[in-house]
């Protein structure tokens, strides 16, 4: 059963900016899905028209076999939506959001109440149920946020952007809760400028960039196709310059720091008896860029390489 | 029974909104009206006498209800649903499963309930300035439910196009209120020259406010059934553009 399936979708705004290109997706149902793409690629739009707030210009969107233009109440019943930006009354009680939100769900009373306190309390919100919701920190706010898209138990969760300017503590608290809302069966579509976010989280992957899908695959084997890892090298003593090493890629970066490119198929064995042959003692290492992160920044490259070729070309 | 729930939430979520600032929604229009009761009705009405056979008092209670209704059943769903735009909580409208109908029916509705209260408060001030019998329960009744939607409505399809909080006060400023004035709150329209009577006949608050006045004191400029018709004419387009309005999500949608 597929969450979500979108054909051909277009979108061209009224500036005559085409965001989407006429895309194609497919979600499972129970996946954790996530959306990439650059500022501006189409990502949000494309979101945008799932969740009904942009009006697409042509194509379908299909959520649990629901069109969302033909079976448009309940294509929509299914999805829940963590939009980027705050858009609660900032003048409600937290409890309110909730049972309003629930009422629009057509959630009766007593059971918006029950529903709302299980999602306060899953987002350690419980004690700040009657603070009028300007009232509470960022990180509370996107947590309202949160429950207030799950007080309708939806089959489809949306987040976008859902840690954005939320500090490290926070963002894996809501990691650990997104992980065990995804392990109850709610299909997860995350879109996020943090990749580490994503490589740690979803299953399946999309990459967009300028209207158009560049990548639709499952995270594992996309990680698998980066060749190269790049590591910091924190060194006991000074090095002058950067030494060379056959097969690796090694820059000074400070006076005890070098950043090294490893090609998976040398591995690290070699480097470090390399570094050891020339007396270079390295005291600690660590990944310089996320692996998903590198990839990302390669394929979304190699698409900018590509159109300008086609430029060229034209 | 999912729509009447949801339904039901948008007109809580409205008069709790309205309720929680009555100091701002209804206390004013009770004082803005003792005001008009007692400079117009009292001091200045005793030298005017009597307007088609009644007191200067009672002739302009009526109008003063009306005009009240017609306010605030405009401002409380202009400012609601611009403000709702503003915050971009509209958005949690739009992403659930709400029928456009339900959406309208409920702002619409929150718009009515605070027209017709406002009205109260209005009727029960004038109770201490007159006392008045109210010609026909029903008809005037019947008057203030649809004038409160008609300007209900109204107020919603400005907020649909409103983009700065500028935009919602335009109509009300610049056109509903010299229209409620010009529309025979305190005179009768058979006080005017020839030519401006025949203007006058093009306000369609005119209209609302004789056939409420007739309901009230039995007194009318004119003809209430054509009254009724215009007012539910006017209701019926504003409905229909609405619904267009938020099918195309016009102000609301990219």
């Amino acid at each position: 059963m597929k969450a979500l399936s979108i054909r051909k979708l277009q979108k061209t705004y009224a500036g005559g900016v085409q965001a989407l290109k006429g895309i194609d997706l497919d979600v499972e149902a129970g996946d954790f899905f996530a959306l990439l793409g650059p500022n501006g690629a189409g990502k949000s739009t494309a979101i945008g028209i799932v969740c009904s707030l942009v009006n697409a210009s042509s194509g379908t969107v299909k959520v649990f076999g629901k069109d969302l233009r033909g079976q448009r109440e309940e294509a929509k019943s299914h999805i829940g939506l963590v939009p980027q930006e705050i858009n609660f009354n900032q003048f409600e009680t937290v409890k309110n959001i909730l049972l309003i939100q629930a009422g629009y769900y057509g959630i009766p009373r007593r059971e918006a109440l029950q529903r709302a306190e299980q999602c306060l309390k899953q987002m350690d919100l419980w004690d700040k149920r009657d603070t009028v919701s300007r009232r509470l920190s960022g990180g509370m706010k996107r947590r309202v946020m949160i429950a207030r898209a799950l007080v309708h138990a939806p089959q489809l969760l949306i987040l976008d952007e859902p840690t954005a300017g939320v500090d490290i503590e926070i963002r894996r608290s809501m990691w650990q809760l997104m992980r065990e809302v995804n392990a109850q069966g709610t299909t997860i579509i995350l879109t996020t400028h943090y990749l580490e976010e994503a490589e740690n989280l979803c299953r399946n992957i999309a990459i967009i960039d300028h209207g158009e899908i560049i990548e639709n695959t499952d995270m594992a084997g996309l990680l698998t196709r980066v060749h190269i890892d790049h590591f910091v090298l924190d060194l006991a003593r000074e090095v002058d310059r950067a030494p060379h090493i056959d097969g690796y890629q090694i820059e000074r970066f400070a006076d005890k720091i070098l950043h090294v490119g490893v090609p998976k198929a040398n591995g690290l064995n070699k480097l470090f008896q390399g570094l050891s042959e020339k007396n270079i003692e390295v005291l600690s290492l660590k990944n310089r860029t996320n692996r998903l992160e590198q990839l990302f920044l390669d394929l979304i490259d190699t698409k900018a390489a590509g159109d300008q070729e086609f430029f060229r070309a034209e | 029974m999912k729509y009447a729930v949801a339904f039901r939430t948008i007109v809580a979520k409205e008069v709790r909104r309205f309720t929680r600032i009555w100091p701002q929604t209804l206390l004013p229009p009770a004082v803005t009206t003792s005001l008009y009761f007692l400079i117009f009705g009292t001091l200045i009405g005793k030298r005017i006498g009597e307007v088609n056979g009644a007191s200067y008092m009672d002739y302009i209670v009526p109008g003063v209800i009306l005009m009240s209704v017609i306010s605030h059943s405009y401002a409380n769903v202009v400012s609601s649903f611009y403000s709702t735009k503003f915050q971009r909580n509209i958005e949690e409208l739009l992403v659930s499963p709400i029928p456009n109908w339900v959406i309208l029916g409920g702002y619409v509705s929150g718009g009515i309930i605070r027209g017709v209260l406002v009205g109260c408060v209005v009727l029960l001030i004038s109770s201490f300035f007159t006392d008045l019998t109210v010609h026909n329960v029903w008809l005037s009744a019947a008057v203030v439910v649809l004038t409160a939607t008609l300007f209900a409505l109204a107020g919603f399809i400005n907020a649909m196009f409103a983009d700065s909080f500028d935009d919602i006060s335009i109509i009300p400023n610049f056109i509903l209120t010299p229209l409620s004035y010009l529309g025979g709150v305190f005179y009768s329209v058979s006080m005017l020259p020839e030519i401006w009577q025949k203007i006058s006949l093009g306000n369609p608050i005119l209209y609302m406010i004789n056939a409420f006045r007739y309901g009230m004191i039995g007194v009318s400029d004119v003809d209430v059934r054509m009254a009724l018709a215009i007012t539910c004419g006017f209701i019926v387009f504003f409905t229909l553009f609405s619904l267009f309005l938020l099918h195309k999500g016009v102000g609301i949608k990219t």
